[in-house]
Parts: C-alpha cells; sequence; structure tokens
C-alpha cells in the first residue's frame, strides 16, 4: 500500500441540527481507488466535499497529504486556516462535480487552462500545450474551442475531469460525476476514470455506478445515516456483504 | 406654425446647451456609481460584518430617502457641518451615492443569480474567492447586468433634473431660466421633455435590445 493522501479522524459534519456525518474514520492511500455508496442522504457527497473543505467539519479533522485541511485544533477548538494555505491544498486536490460546473463563459480549453495560469502561474503556451494534451487524453482533442453549452453532458464531464487534472492534483474526488448524464452518456465518463485509475491515480468516487465500484474500486466503502457501515473490497461487498443493510440497500440497487 | 418654428429655433441651441451639462452630469455620476455599487454589492455579499453592515446600512438610507433631499443635503447642510463643496461636485456625490446604492442592488442580484457550483468549482481548483469573483462569476453577470444598467442610466438621466434645485445650469435650469426670460412656457417645456425623451428613449430601446439578444444567444 502507498502512503496515505488523506487521512480522516472522527469527522462529524452537522448543517443546523442535522447531524449529516456522525464519526468517519477513513485513511485513503496513494493510488488507491476508494469507491462510495450508499442510499442518498447517507452523507457520502459531504464527507467527499468536508475532505476539500466545501463543507467545514464541524469536529474531527481532515489531513492531506499530512497536512490540516482548511481548519487546525488549538487547544480544542477549530481554528481556520489563513485563506492561502486553503487555496494551496485545494490545488492539490481535484474535484469533479454532479453538475460538471464548467464556467460557461470559456471554452472547453480555456476552462482547462484558467487554473494552471492563474493559480499556478503556468506561462500561456504551456498552459495550452497541457490542455490540449489533457483534452486529447478525455477523448476531446477536437473540441477545445467549444464552448461548454454545445457540448454533450459527457463531453462537458471529460472536460471537467482534464480541468481538474490540469492541477496535477494528489487525489481525484469525483462526486457522483454520472448522476447528471443520460444514461448513453455514461460510458464515456466512466471509461475516462477508468484509465485515470489504471495511470495509479488516487481517487475517491462517490456513485451510484455500482458495476464501476465492483470493476474498478480498490475498496467500497457502504455508507449510511452518516456512518461508514461496512467497508471492504469489491468482491466482499458484492460478494458477501456482512452488515443487514449493506445487503438491503445492494438488493435494491442491483436489481 | 411659422410662430412655432421660429420659437422652436430659438429655443433649442439654448436647450442643447443644457443637456450637455445634463449628459455630463449623468455620465460621471453613473461612472462613479457603478464603482460604488460593485464594492457596495461584493461588500454586502461578503461573510465579513465588518463590510456587509455598512455596506447595508449606505444602501438601505441611499434608496429609502428622497433624492432631492440627499443632495440638498450635501449642498447645504455639508457645509454647516464642515465640507464645502461647490454645487456641480455636490450632486456628483448626490447622484454617485445614489445610483450607487441602486447599482450595488442590480449588482448583487446579478452575482447572486450565477450558480454556486460555479464558485465551488473555482475554489476547489484552488483559485482564492477574490480570484474566482473576478475571472469566473463577474464576467458571466455582465450580460444580465447590461439591461438593468442601461434602465438605471435611465432613470438617472430624468433624476438629474433634481440639479436644478442647487442652481446648476443643466437642462431643466435652462429651461426654466428660458421661460422666465422669454414667456414662451408651454413651447420651451415641450422640447425640454422630447430632449430627455430622446436620451430614455435611446436608452430604453438600447437596453430592451440588449435583452432581446442575450435571450437568443441563450
Amino acid at each position: 500500500m502507498g502512503e496515505p493522501i488523506v487521512v480522516i479522524e472522527g469527522l462529524k459534519k452537522s448543517f443546523g441540527k442535522v447531524e449529516v456525518l456522525r464519526g468517519i474514520d477513513l485513511t485513503i492511500h496513494k493510488g488507491e481507488v476508494v469507491v462510495v455508496i450508499g442510499p442518498s442522504g447517507s452523507g457520502k457527497s459531504t464527507l467527499l466535499r468536508c475532505i476539500n473543505f466545501l463543507e467545514k467539519p464541524t469536529a474531527g479533522r481532515v489531513l492531506f497529504r499530512g497536512e490540516e485541511v482548511g481548519q487546525r485544533q488549538v487547544a480544542g477548538r477549530l481554528v481556520p486556516l489563513p485563506e492561502k494555505v486553503l487555496d494551496a491544498q485545494r490545488a492539490r486536490m481535484g474535484m469533479v462535480f454532479q453538475r460538471f460546473n464548467l464556467f460557461p463563459h470559456m471554452t472547453a480549453l480555456e476552462n482547462v487552462i484558467e487554473a494552471p495560469i492563474q493559480v499556478r502561474k503556468m506561462p500561456r503556451a504551456e498552459a495550452e500545450e497541457l490542455g490540449l494534451r489533457l483534452l486529447r487524453r478525455v477523448g476531446l482533442g477536437d473540441k477545445a474551442g467549444q464552448y461548454p453549452n454545445f457540448l454533450s453532458g459527457g463531453q462537458q464531464q471529460r472536460v471537467a475531469i482534464a480541468r481538474a487534472l490540469a492541477m496535477e492534483p494528489d487525489v481525484m474526488l469525483f462526486d457522483e460525476p454520472t448522476s447528471a448524464l443520460d444514461p448513453e452518456l455514461v460510458g464515456e465518463v466512466l471509461q475516462v476514470m477508468q484509465d485515470l485509475a489504471n495511470e495509479g491515480m488516487t481517487m475517491v468516487v462517490v456513485t451510484h455506478e455500482m458495476g464501476f465500484a465492483r470493476e474498478v474500486g480498490d475498496r467500497v466503502l457502504f455508507m449510511d445515516g452518516g456512518l461508514i457501515v461496512e467497508e471492504g473490497s469489491p468482491e466482499q461487498i458484492f460478494g458477501e456483504p456482512r452488515h443487514p443493510r449493506t445487503r438491503e440497500f445492494l438488493s435494491k440497487v442491483l436489481h | 406654425m411659422a410662430r412655432f418654428i421660429e420659437h422652436t429655433i430659438t429655443i433649442l441651441p439654448v436647450l442643447l446647451e443644457g443637456l450637455g451639462v445634463t449628459l455630463r452630469l449623468t455620465l460621471i455620476s453613473a461612472l462613479i456609481g457603478t464603482v460604488l455599487g460593485l464594492l457596495a454589492a461584493l461588500a454586502r455579499i461578503s461573510r465579513n460584518p465588518l463590510l456587509t453592515v455598512p455596506a447595508s446600512a449606505y444602501v438601505t438610507v441611499f434608496r429609502g430617502t428622497p433624492l432631492l433631499l440627499q443632495l440638498l443635503f450635501i449642498y447645504n447642510a455639508l457645509p454647516q457641518l464642515g465640507l464645502l463643496l461647490p454645487a456641480f461636485p455636490s450632486a456628483v456625490v448626490a447622484f454617485s451615492l445614489n445610483a450607487g446604492a441602486y447599482i450595488a442592488e442590480i449588482f448583487r442580484a446579478a452575482i447572486q443569480s450565477i450558480d454556486r457550483g460555479q464558485m465551488e468549482a473555482a475554489r476547489s481548483l484552488g483559485m482564492s474567492y477574490g480570484l474566482a469573483m473576478r475571472r469566473v462569476i463577474l464576467p458571466q453577470t455582465y450580460r444580465r447586468l447590461l439591461p438593468p444598467m442601461v434602465n438605471e442610466l435611465a432613470a438617472l438621466t430624468k433624476d438629474t433634473s433634481l440639479a436644478s434645485s442647487i442652481s446648476i445650469l443643466e437642462l431643466m435650469k435652462y429651461s426654466t431660466q428660458f421661460i422666465s426670460r422669454t414667456a414662451l412656457v408651454w413651447q420651451t417645456f415641450v422640447w425640454t421633455a422630447v430632449l430627455y425623451l430622446v436620451v430614455t428613449v435611446a436608452l430604453t430601446t438600447l437596453a430592451s435590445w440588449l435583452e432581446k439578444k442575450m435571450e437568443a444567444r441563450g
């Protein structure tokens, strides 16, 4: 197993009075593909969003490459880190959203090279070269000059993956990347993700695609009620789930 | 008819001179008001109470009191408090502050209409809040901003007529002065109205044209 990239300890998150995460402990190692499954409302997206501090944990901590993300515990209290530190941490974590969130006023290529130029201060020519290479990698070399509105959902999501990869992240976070897609477009996105996994990218994937979880996941987590109820290899989780709630969930989604 | 044309020939050159001042007052105030409005909008949507509270107070006060009162306060009351401004700068300050309050709401609505996912995507790439605002959020608001901004400009054009009350020689003042000299009351007022209309109709036409054009582009 590779070195730990993300370590989560006692993570809790409440929205008002609703406790969405009720104590999560999880370590993600370099090169590992962790797939998170579970019913909606189980807290899996919130868990993912806590990793890059899009949601602020209420308790516990998230370590990214050994550093606390977004806030630090000082004398038992959570103190926010300087914005610059957080920005630098986020720059090394790629995130792919359910609704793509491409920048509609920029072409596919501009979407990909924006952060490398603005955040990494990469020279434009170099960024464009990188951007085109990444777009080719996701099979969209010919769409570089196209605006997002003129791309299909699957194409948009692949641009979004290229955009995240352009920051050369140490981990990629996928938040239900295929849930907003027409069924016939799901495959092309999953294929890109599978290629990425094969190339050794560290990935955390929240998804309802059980096929992907089984084929690509190194480890599958089943979440319910804000807790990781069960985790194991795909063979174990899908072949012989131990927890009754895992069994119940899988029997619903696999038929 | 011949007399009407004759009157028109004497009235129009005078009024056009006033229109020049009106336009200058409008444009300068609009420019400053836009900068103020953007700053106030950004302050209002920030999470820092040191920014939101003064910005909200500013918008509330200047939208909630008559523009004429604001103008007279700046010109007549501020000198008693130790700040003496000549008439034209007083008017620019009053109109800028007032327009800024309305423009702040235009900007705020436009910024808040942008999907939250845009800011999240930008931040997840390591962009700072300011960078994300400048490169991702604000450019997306331009299209939504233009029509209400042009309308605001039309409103401001008419509002500058209040400057006549602090004896600034703009279109309205030229008009009333001309009337007291010549007693050509209705002719002068009609032509004054026409000149305001030319400006405001041009602007509102521009606004609705922009609106249509943007809808067409989706």
